[in-house]
C-alpha cells in the first residue's frame, strides 16, 4: 500500500498516541490502584434482608477504618446517614433488594452499580471532612429523581 | 439513471421515511425532557411523561431511527455502485414490514406507559412482552437487509471475478458485518432471557448475565451507527465538496479494522458492575483504545480529501482550502459540522474508556454529554445531511425550503455545544443522567447544577428548531417538491487510480473470521466463567 509520508506521519502520531493512553491506564491501574469496583460475589436478592452479611446495615468502625454495608431499594438507601472517618480506609459492601441501582458520592470518584444477586465492594480513603450528597445513577424507576442518602465524613478525634 | 431503471429506489424510500418519522417523533420528546431538566414548571410535566418520553427518545433514535436509514443507505449503495436493482426484492420487502411491524409493536408498548425501561431496558425492569418481541423483530428485519446486502455483492461478484467492490460498498459490507456479530448478544438476550421471563415462562432472569449480553452488542451498535456516516465522509463528501478521495487503501484498511475491533470491547460500558474481574475489565479496555486508530486515520483522509477539494478550486497557502469548500451545501455543512463535533466527542470516549477516570464519570450527565457528540452529531447530522443529498436523487424532486436546509446544520451544531459542554460540565460535578429533576430536596451541591441545567435547555431549543426545519425540508420535498430531471447518484473518484485487484482488504471471510477469533478470546472464558457460578435471579418489576 502506498501511504504517503504526511498520512505516515499522523498514522505513527497516532500510534503513539494510543500507546501513551493505554500506558496511562496501566501505571495508574496496576502501579496506583486506581480500579474499578471489580468484586466478585453473588446473594440471592429475595433473601437480602435475611441473609447474615446484610441482615444489618451499618458501619463499622475497626483500628484501620471502617466497613459500610448498605443496601440500595427502590427509592433509597439503608442506611439513609452513613458517617465513615476521614483520612482511612473505607469499604463498601453493598447490594440492591430490587432492581439495578447506582451509587455514586457526587464529587469524589466512589461510583459503583448496585445489580441485584451480587455484591459490590469498593475501598477508598476520603481525605476532606464535611457532607457529601449520595445519589442512584442508573434509573430504577419512577422514584429514580428521589433516590439519595448523605454521606458524613468526619474528622478523626486527636 | 432514472427511477424506472433502479426499480428499487422505492425500497430506499420506504426506509428512509420510516426513518424520518421517527425522528420528528423522538425530536418532540427531547424538547419535552431538556424543558424538564431545566425545572421549568409545564403542566404536562411529571415523572412519569419525563421516563416514558426518554425512553421513547431512545428507543426511536438509537434503534429505530439509525435503523431505518442505514437499511435505506445500504439498498442505495448496493444498487448505485453496482447499477444493478439489489437481488431477492421480494424478502427485501419482507424485511422491512417485519422491521416496520417490530417498531410499531415497540412503540405502542412504549407510549401506551407499559414498557419505560429506558432503550438500554436492564432487567429486572420489565416491560410488556411487545416491547422485548417488537425490538427483536426490528433486528430480524435489519438481519434480512444485511443478508440482501451481502447477497447483491455475491452475485455481482461472480461477474466480475478477482475485482474489488467499490469502496462505498465495502463500508456498507463492513456494517453489516459488524451488525451480524454485534447482534448476535442481543438476540441470546432476548431470546433466552427476556422474552420468556416477560411471557412468564421463567420466573426469574440473571441481571448481571443480561448486561454482559446487552453491551456485547452495544458497543459494536456504536460502529453500526458509525460506519455508514464513514461511507458518507469517504465517498459521497469529496465528490460533492468538488474533490477528490485522498487514499482509497487506507479507507479499505479503516473499515476492516473496524470489523476486527468493535465488538471485543464491551466490559469498557461495565467498569463499574460487580461479578466482573478486574484483569478481564482491563484487557477490554487496552482493545478499546485500538479502535482510536481507524479514527485517526479517518480524520486526515476525510481532511485530506477536502484540501483536495479546495485546491482543485484553485485554493492557495496553507488554510486558504477551507474557505473554498462549499459551505452553503446542507451535506457539506453538515458533515463538517458533525466531524468538528466528533473530533471532542472520540476524545471524551477515550476518557470514558479509560478503566480508572471511568469511575468520576460513569453515568452522569458526562455521558449524555459524550453520546449526543458521537450518536447524536457524527451519525445524526451527517444522516440528515445525506438526507438532503438523497431525496432529490430518489425521487426526483427538487429540495424545497433550500434555506431552511443551509441553516439546520449551523443550528444543530450551536444546539449541540451548548447542550454536550453544559452536560459534559455537569457530569463532572456529579449530576446523574436520566433523572426526572435535579434538586435533591435542596442539596447545596445540587444547587451548583441548576445554571447549566439551563445552558442545556437552550441548548434542547436550539436542536429541536434544527429538527423541525429538518422535518419541514424533508416533508416539503417530499410532498410538493417540483419534479426535476433525474440527478445522478455520484461517488467520490480516488487521487490515485485504484487497483483493478481485490487484495487481502477485500477478504471478508477472512476479516470476519478474525473478528469472531477476537471475540472468542474477549468473551469465551468470561461467559463461560459466569455461567459456572452460583447466581440468583431476580423476579421483575415495573416501578413505572
Amino acid at each position: 500500500m502506498n501511504v504517503p509520508l504526511y498520512e505516515k506521519i499522523w498514522m505513527w502520531a497516532a500510534g503513539a498516541i494510543i500507546i501513551a493512553f493505554i500506558a496511562m491506564v496501566l501505571v495508574t491501574g496496576v502501579g496506583g490502584a486506581l480500579q474499578p469496583p471489580s468484586h466478585v460475589e453473588t446473594i440471592d436478592p429475595t433473601q437480602v434482608f435475611k441473609d447474615p452479611r446484610f441482615a444489618h446495615p451499618a458501619v463499622t468502625l475497626d483500628t484501620n477504618g471502617a466497613t459500610v454495608v448498605a443496601f440500595g431499594m427502590m427509592f433509597g438507601f439503608t442506611p439513609a446517614v452513613i458517617r465513615v472517618p476521614a483520612g482511612k480506609p473505607v469499604t463498601f459492601r453493598m447490594t440492591s433488594t430490587d432492581v439495578t441501582h447506582g451509587f455514586l458520592i457526587v464529587g469524589t470518584n466512589a461510583n459503583t452499580m448496585l445489580v441485584p444477586g451480587y455484591v459490590s465492594q469498593f475501598t477508598t480513603v476520603f481525605r476532606q471532612p464535611g457532607e457529601y450528597l449520595i445519589v442512584c445513577n442508573e434509573y430504577c424507576g419512577l422514584g429514580h429523581h428521589l433516590m439519595s442518602a448523605k454521606l458524613i465524613v468526619e474528622q478523626a478525634a486527636p | 439513471m432514472s427511477e424506472r431503471a433502479v426499480p428499487s429506489t422505492r425500497l430506499a424510500l420506504a426506509h428512509l421515511w420510516v426513518a424520518i418519522l421517527a425522528f420528528g417523533v423522538a425530536a418532540a420528546m427531547a424538547l419535552m425532557q431538556a424543558l424538564s431538566r431545566a425545572a421549568l414548571d409545564l403542566p404536562w410535566r411529571s415523572a412519569r411523561m419525563y421516563y416514558l418520553s426518554v425512553t421513547a427518545h431512545g428507543t426511536l433514535m438509537a434503534l429505530v431511527f439509525t435503523t431505518f436509514f442505514i437499511m435505506a443507505l445500504g439498498y442505495v449503495v448496493a444498487e448505485r455502485t453496482l447499477g444493478r436493482p439489489v437481488p431477492h426484492r421480494a424478502l427485501a420487502w419482507t424485511g422491512y414490514w417485519v422491521a416496520l411491524g417490530g417498531t410499531l409493536a415497540t412503540v405502542a408498548s412504549i407510549l401506551s406507559g407499559k414498557a419505560t425501561v429506558l432503550y438500554t431496558f436492564y432487567p429486572p425492569l420489565k416491560a410488556h412482552p411487545a416491547f422485548y418481541i417488537g425490538a427483536t423483530l426490528l433486528v430480524v428485519g435489519s438481519w434480512i437487509w444485511g443478508f440482501v446486502v451481502i447477497r447483491s455483492y455475491v452475485v455481482w461478484k461472480r461477474g466480475a471475478p478477482g475485482q474489488p467492490a467499490p469502496l462505498a460498498l465495502h463500508g456498507m459490507l463492513a456494517t453489516v458485518i459488524v451488525w451480524f456479530i454485534a447482534t448476535i448478544g442481543v438476540a441470546a438476550e432476548m431470546l433466552f432471557l427476556l422474552i420468556p421471563w416477560s411471557l412468564g415462562l421463567t420466573k426469574t432472569v440473571d441481571p448481571e448475565l443480561a448486561r454482559m449480553l446487552f453491551w456485547y452488542f452495544g458497543h459494536p451498535l456504536v460502529y453500526f451507527w458509525l460506519l455508514p456516516a464513514y461511507v458518507v465522509w469517504y465517498t459521497v463528501l469529496p465528490k460533492v465538496a468538488g474533490g477528490k478521495l485522498f487514499s482509497d487503501p487506507l479507507a479499505r484498511l479503516v473499515f476492516i479494522l473496524f470489523i476486527v475491533l468493535s465488538t471485543p470491547v464491551g466490559f469498557h460500558h461495565q467498569f463499574m458492575d460487580p461479578g466482573i474481574p478486574a484483569s478481564w475489565k482491563l484487557f477490554h479496555a487496552i482493545l478499546t483504545f485500538g479502535i482510536l486508530f481507524p479514527s485517526f486515520v479517518t480524520a486526515f483522509t476525510v481532511t485530506a480529501s477536502l484540501e483536495v477539494a479546495g485546491r482543485m478550486k484553485g485554493a492557495t497557502g496553507l488554510l486558504d482550502w477551507l474557505k473554498r469548500l462549499p459551505w452553503g451545501d446542507p451535506l457539506v455543512a453538515s458533515v463538517l459540522l458533525s466531524m468538528l463535533l466528533f473530533a471532542v466527542g472520540g476524545f471524551g470516549g477515550a476518557i470514558n474508556a479509560a478503566y480508572g477516570m471511568n469511575a468520576v464519570v460513569h453515568n452522569t450527565a458526562w455521558i449524555q454529554g459524550h453520546f449526543h457528540l458521537t450518536v447524536g452529531s457524527a451519525t445524526a447530522l451527517t444522516f440528515m445531511g445525506t438526507a438532503y443529498w438523497l431525496l432529490p436523487r430518489l425521487t426526483g424532486r427538487e429540495l424545497e425550503l433550500g434555506l431552511l436546509a443551509k441553516v439546520q446544520p449551523y443550528l444543530w451544531f450551536i444546539g449541540m455545544v451548548l447542550f454536550s459542554i453544559s452536560n459534559h460540565i455537569t457530569g463532572l460535578m456529579g449530576m446523574p443522567r436520566r433523572i426526572f429533576d435535579a434538586s435533591y430536596g435542596g442539596s447545596a451541591v445540587a444547587h451548583a447544577w441548576r445554571g447549566l441545567t439551563g445552558v442545556s435547555a437552550v441548548g434542547g431549543l436550539f436542536l429541536f428548531a434544527s429538527s423541525a426545519f429538518f422535518l419541514l425540508v424533508m416533508l416539503g420535498t417530499g410532498l410538493a417538491g417540483k419534479r426535476i430531471a433525474p440527478q445522478p447518484i455520484e461517488w467520490a473518484e480516488p487521487l490515485e487510480p485504484l487497483s483493478p485487484r481485490a487484495g487481502l482488504l477485500d477478504r471478508y471471510g477472512l476479516w470476519t473470521a478474525v473478528a469472531v477469533l477476537l471475540v472468542l478470546v474477549a468473551y469465551a472464558y468470561p461467559l463461560w466463567a459466569h455461567l459456572h457460578m452460583q447466581t440468583y435471579g431476580s423476579p421483575g418489576y415495573s416501578p413505572f
